[in-house]
C-alpha cells in the first residue's frame, strides 16, 4: 500500500477508447488494501472492463456493503456514482436504486461476508427477482478486516493461517445463483485477468442478475499452505469450462476456430458471447446440468471457473413487474403525485 | 527473448537516459538530489569529477541530457538538468579543500598538452592527480580556448571560465599561456613521454562566392570575429547585418552583433527551422532578442557598390528527400531573393589546422586533413601522440571534448606504463536498495507534476547595452528546489527477482505509466505489440525476467517508467525493489578488470 497518489504523467500514446477516455480515466482513489490483495486485481479488471466497453462513467451506478472488497468501489470509477450501503444490504439498496432509475448500469461489489453471511438473504432475493445489475463477490475465504476467521465460503477442512481447521460446510454462491434464478453465472480468479475482464464485460452486457464469484486470495490472512484460496492453490486447482470473449456489434468477427469448439451467444443487447470450450462436454445452457457439474468437480477438490451459465433471452425484474421505463427522477411531480382525484379513483377500483 | 541480464553495467546505465546520454556520463539524479538537499558543494564536486567544468557547462552545455531526458517522454518538457548544474557552481562554498591534491612525488612522466582547452584540461586534471608532471602550452593569454574565445560573456562570463581553469592550475599543472606550439617535431625532440593535441577546430569556413573579395571589409569569419569581440578588438558593427549560417556560432555571432549596434540583424540558413543545427534553446534565445531567421535560403553573391556591401542575394530552396530519407535542397525556381545589409558575419561551419604538425613525422593524416586515430584509444599513427576534443574526430561541443580528454589521459597512463591500450579499465558500478520503511524509501519517490521552470534573465533593455552583462540570472534557490522535485530519479532501478513474486498483478495494476505485464514469452517485436500498454519506442529496453511459476515472463517496458517506486510498495513479497544504481566510469589510474 502507498500514500502517495498515482502520478498522472502517461505516456502520449497511450491507448485511448471510442470516447477519448484512457484507462486512468476509470480509475479511482489509489487503493488503502494490503499489498497483493486479489481484490485490487478485480478493481482493475473492471477499470479494464469498463474501458473496453467505452462505458461512460456517469451511466454507471456502482453499490457495495462492507468489508475489504466492499471498499473497492472508491478506487475504480472515480467519476461514476456510488452507495456504500450497510453490512450486507447492498443487493437491497441496488434493487431500490435500479427500480427508482432503470437506466444506469448497476455494479454491486460484494464480499464473501457481505454476502454469504450477514447479506446472504439479500443475495438471495436479488437473485430470485431478477434485477438487473452485475454481482461481483469478491471471495478470500476469509474475514480480513477482523484478522482472518474462516468466512461462510471457506472449504472444510481447509486450515487458518493459526493452523485451525475449519468444520463448517461451505457456501458455493455460483451454485446457490444457479438455483435461485441468475441467468449469468461465472466464477473466476483474481490472477487471471484474460479470465475475468471478459467475464465482467458479458456480465455488464447481460440483461438480468449477473454473477461472478471471483476468488480473490487475501495475502495477509489466506495465503498460506492450508488455504484452498491462495495463489498457489487456485492455479493448481482451477478448471476452466470455457473462455470467454465479448464482441460487440461495431467489432469485425474474425475468429477462426475448428467447428464445435467455438460457441457464440448473442446477448439481448446485440452483444456476442465467443465461447472456446475447453471442457467439449460442458453445456452453458443447462442451468441443471451447471449446478451437477459444480458438484461433482468440487467434490474431486478442484475449482470450476468460466461462464458456467447464460440465459441469454433472460428477462429483467422491471419487464416481470412492467415498470414505468423513465427513471423516476424524470418523470415530473405531476406523473408521480397525480392528486387525490387519481387516489380516489384508484381506491374505487380496489373496493 | 533472453531473460534481461542487469548485472551488465550498460543495461540499467542506459535506463538513466541523461547520464547514458552524456558524453562523460554525469551522474545527473545524484547530484540533482544533493542540489535537493542543499548539498551544492556535493553536487558541483561530483559534476567536476565527471565533467570537469560544471560552472562553464552550467551555463553553456551542448546538454545532449535534456533531449534524452524520461521526463520529456511523459511530460511537456525535460528536467532543466544543466541549468541546475549551474545552481550547483552558483550557490557551493569554497571547494578548494575538496579538491584532489596532486601528489608531491611526481611519477617521473612528462606530459604536453597543446591547446589550452576543455580537452587538453581534462588530460592535464586526470593526469595531474596520478602523479605526472603535465605541461599546457596554449598561444592565447589565458587558459580555456575556445571557451574563452569563442563564447559570448554575455552568455559565460569570464570569471567561471578563470575559476574552473584555476582548479585545474592548482593541481601542479603548469599552464604556459602565450607559447605558440610552431612544430609539432620541435616539441617532440623535448622528449616528451607522451603528447596531446587539443587545439581545436580554429578554422572558420569562408564563402567563395561573387563579391566576396570586393566587399571584403564588411564581411567576416564568424569564429574569428567572436573572438576579437571576445578580446575587444572588435567593440561596434552597422547597423544591419546579416548572420549566414544555423548553427550555435551563427546564434552567438547574431546575439553579439545585437549588443554591439546591429539594430537590423538577421539570420539566414540554407534549411529550414528545425533542421538548424541551432540548440532549440539557442534559437529561442535568438528570436527572443528581436533577430529573425530566414530559412531555405541559400547564398549566391554579395552584392557591393564599388566594394562597400549592399546586401547579400539568395536562391529560395525546398527541401526534397528521397527514397532513403536522404535530404536534398533543390531551387524552387523562384525569383532570387535580395536582402540588404552593411556586415556579413560567416557562420557556416569550422575546420580544423594542422599546419604546424609536419607531415614526415609519423602522424598520418587522412583525405580530409584529419588525423589517424584508433576512435577508442584516440592514439594517433605515432604512438606517444594522442588526439582529443575537435582536433580529434571533428568539432563537436565541451562536453564532447572533455570525454575525449578522459579517454585519451587513460590511454596515455596506459602508454606510460607500458600497458596494452584495450586493457581499458571498467566502471565501478554498485546497487543498493532505498527501502527504509513499508512507505519509505531513501529518494523522494513522489513524483512532481510541475512544469519546468524558467530561468530568469535581464531585462531585453538592460541586455542589449552591455555586451559582458550575463543575460541569464540562474535559478533562485527556490526555482532550483521547484525543478529538482521534477527529476525522476531514472538511476534509482526497479530491480525484480521472480522467485519471490506470486503473481498477484498487484504491480501490474498500480503501475502509473502500465509499464508492467506478465505474458507467456516470444521474439522481442512480437512481445512489444502484446504489452499492456503499446511499446513503440524500441530505442527503449525491455526488462525480462524468467522463472516465474506459471511459466509466464515478467516484461517491463523501461520506455516511460516513472521510478515511483509503486510497484515495490505494492508488492506483497518484495519481488520488486527499488535499488540505486551507480556507475563511475573509470578515469586514468583506474585498475582495469582482471581478466
Amino acid at each position: 500500500m502507498t500514500y502517495l497518489a498515482k502520478p498522472k504523467l502517461l505516456s502520449a500514446d497511450a491507448p485511448k477508447n471510442a470516447l477519448g477516455y484512457t484507462r486512468r480515466d476509470y480509475e479511482g482513489a489509489i487503493s488503502t488494501l494490503c499489498a497483493g490483495c486479489g481484490h485490487d486485481s478485480i478493481s482493475a479488471s473492471i477499470v479494464q472492463a469498463c474501458f473496453d466497453l467505452d462505458i461512460e462513467p456517469h451511466r454507471v451506478a456502482k453499490l457495495s456493503g462492507i468489508g475489504c472488497s466492499s471498499k473497492t468501489p472508491d478506487y475504480f470509477l472515480g467519476n461514476s456514482h456510488g452507495f456504500n450501503s450497510v453490512h450486507g444490504r447492498m443487493p437491497s439498496v441496488l434493487t431500490g436504486a435500479a427500480l427508482a432509475n432503470r437506466n444506469l448500469l448497476y455494479l454491486g461489489v460484494s464480499g464473501d461476508g457481505d454476502s454469504a453471511s450477514i447479506g446472504i438473504g439479500q443475495f438471495a432475493h436479488a437473485m430470485r427477482r431478477g434485477v438487473n445489475m452485475t454481482y461481483i463477490v469478491e471471495n478470500n475465504g476469509v474475514y480480513g478486516l477482523t484478522k482472518g476467521q474462516f468466512s461462510a465460503t471457506a472449504d472444510k477442512g481447509s486450515k487458518s493461517k493459526k493452523g485451525v481447521l475449519n468444520s463448517d460446510s461451505p457456501i458455493d454462491l455460483a451454485a446457490l445463483a444457479l438455483q435461485l434464478g441468475a441467468t449469468y453465472v461465472a466464477r473466476s480468479f483474481s490472477g487471471d485477468k484474460e479470465q475475468l475482464v471478459p467475464l465482467i464485460k458479458g456480465a455488464l452486457r447481460h440483461n438480468g442478475p449477473a454473477l461472478i464469484d471471483v476468488l480473490s486470495p487475501c495475502v495477509t490472512f489466506n495465503n498460506h499452505g492450508g488455504s484452498t484460496r491462495s495463489y498457489d492453490y487456485v492455479r493448481q486447482h482451477n478448471e476452466a469450462v470455457n473462455r470467454v470473449e465479448v464482441i460487440l456489434p461495431r467489432d469485425p468477427i474474425e475468429t477462426s476456430y475448428p467447428p464445435g469448439s467455438l460457441r457464440r451467444i448473442v446477448q439481448h443487447d446485440g452483444s456476442i458471447l465467443h465461447l472456446r470450450k475447453l471442457d467439449v462436454d460442458y453445456d452453458p445452457s443447462d442451468r441443471i446440468g451447471a449446478i451437477n457439474h459444480l458438484q461433482e468437480r468440487q467434490a474431486l477438490g478442484e475449482i470450476v471457473t468460466g461462464l458456467l451459465y447464460v440465459d441469454s433471452s433472460a428477462q429483467d425484474m422491471h419487464s416481470h413487474l412492467n415498470t414505468v421505463e423513465k427513471p423516476l427522477n424524470q418523470l415530473g411531480d405531476a406523473y408521480l403525485c397525480p392528486g387525490s382525484r387519481a387516489l380516489d379513483a384508484l381506491n374505487a377500483l380496489l373496493r | 527473448m533472453k531473460p534481461t541480464d542487469i548485472s551488465a553495467p550498460d543495461y540499467l546505465h542506459k535506463v538513466v537516459d541523461c547520464q547514458w546520454a552524456c558524453p562523460a556520463h554525469t551522474p545527473v539524479p545524484e547530484y540533482i538530489r544533493q542540489i535537493a538537499a542543499g548539498d551544492f558543494a556535493a553536487a558541483y564536486l561530483l559534476n567536476w569529477r565527471s565533467n570537469v567544468f560544471p560552472g562553464i557547462l552550467g551555463r553553456v552545455c551542448d546538454r545532449p541530457c535534456e533531449p534524452a531526458c524520461r521526463r520529456g517522454r511523459v511530460d511537456k518538457e525535460p528536467v532543466a538538468i544543466c541549468r541546475l548544474k549551474r545552481v550547483a557552481a552558483d550557490f557551493k562554498e569554497d571547494i578548494h579543500e575538496r579538491l584532489p591534491k596532486a601528489p608531491t612525488v611526481k611519477n617521473g612522466k612528462r606530459i604536453a598538452c597543446v591547446g589550452a582547452g576543455p580537452a587538453s584540461l581534462t588530460v592535464a586534471r586526470d593526469l595531474a592527480v596520478q602523479g605526472y608532471s603535465v605541461t599546457v602550452f596554449d598561444s592565447g593569454q589565458s587558459a580555456g580556448g575556445m571557451m574563452r574565445s569563442q563564447i559570448p560573456k554575455f552568455r559565460l562570463p569570464d570569471s567561471v571560465i578563470d575559476e574552473e581553469c584555476g582548479y585545474i592550475a592548482g593541481l601542479d599543472v603548469e599552464l604556459r599561456q602565450g607559447e605558440w606550439i610552431g612544430s609539432l617535431r620541435d616539441l617532440l625532440a623535448d622528449n616528451w613521454d607522451a603528447v596531446f593535441v587539443g587545439t581545436g577546430a580554429p578554422r572558420g569556413r569562408d564563402a567563395e562566392l561573387p563579391g566576396r573579395q570586393e566587399a571584403a571589409a564588411n564581411i567576416h569569419v564568424g569564429i574569428d570575429w567572436l573572438s576579437n569581440v571576445a578580446f575587444g578588438h572588435v567593440t561596434s558593427i552597422a547597423r544591419r547585418v546579416i548572420v549566414l549560417g544555423g548553427g550555435n556560432t551563427a546564434m552567438d555571432c547574431c546575439r553579439s552583433a545585437r549588443r554591439l549596434g546591429g539594430e537590423e540583424v538577421h539570420v539566414v540558413v540554407r534549411s529550414g527551422f528545425d533542421e538548424m543545427k541551432a540548440s532549440k534553446w539557442e534559437k529561442e534565445d535568438a528570436l527572443h532578442e528581436g533577430i529573425p531567421i530566414h530559412n531555405y535560403l541559400v547564398q549566391k553573391e554579395f552584392t557591393h557598390d564599388n566594394g562597400r556591401l549592399t546586401g547579400v542575394l539568395f536562391e529560395k530552396v525546398q527541401a526534397e528527400y528521397d527514397a532513403a530519407g536522404r535530404r536534398s535542397l533543390v531551387p524552387t525556381g523562384e525569383p532570387d531573393v535580395h536582402m540588404e545589409c552593411d556586415e556579413v558575419l560567416l557562420a557556416i561551419g569550422q575546420e580544423n589546422a594542422f599546419t604546424w604538425i609536419e607531415r614526415d613525422i609519423g602522424v598520418e593524416f587522412d583525405r580530409w586533413g584529419m588525423p589517424v586515430l584508433d576512435r577508442t584509444t584516440l592514439q594517433s599513427t605515432l604512438p606517444r601522440v594522442f588526439f582529443g576534443g575537435d582536433a580529434a574526430l571533428g568539432p563537436k561541443n565541451i562536453i564532447t571534448a572533455v570525454a575525449q580528454g578522459h579517454d585519451a589521459a587513460i590511454s596515455i597512463d596506459l602508454f606510460c606504463r607500458n600497458e596494452p591500450l584495450t586493457n581499458r579499465p571498467g566502471p565501478l558500478v554498485n546497487l543498493v536498495s532505498q527501502k527504509m520503511g513499508i512507505h519509505e524509501w531513501s529518494y523522494d519517490n513522489k513524483v512532481s507534476e510541475e512544469a519546468r521552470r524558467k530561468v530568469p534573465v535581464k531585462t531585453l533593455e538592460d541586455a542589449l547595452k552591455d555586451i559582458k552583462l550575463e543575460f541569464e540570472l540562474g535559478y533562485d534557490l527556490k526555482l532550483a528546489c521547484g525543478e529538482t522535485e521534477r527529476c525522476l530519479n531514472c538511476d534509482v532501478a526497479t530491480i525484480f527477482t521472480p522467485k519471490l513474486c506470486i503473481e498477484c498483478d498487484a504491480c501490474v495494476d498500480i503501475c502509473p505509466t502500465e509499464c508492467i505485464t506478465f505474458t507467456a514469452n516470444g521474439e522481442e517485436e512480437a512481445l512489444r505489440g502484446r504489452l499492456k500498454a503499446p511499446s513503440r519506442n524500441a530505442e527503449q529496453s525491455l526488462y525480462l525476467a524468467e522463472g516465474l511459476k506459471t511459466g509466464r515472463v515478467m516484461v517491463k517496458d523501461e520506455n516511460v517508467c516513472l521510478h515511483c517506486g509503486m510497484c515495490a510498495e505494492r508488492c506483497p513479497t518484495g519481488a520488486w525493489d527499488m535499488q540505486k544504481f551507480t556507475i563511475d566510469v573509470a578515469q586514468a589510474g583506474a585498475e582495469a578488470p582482471r581478466s
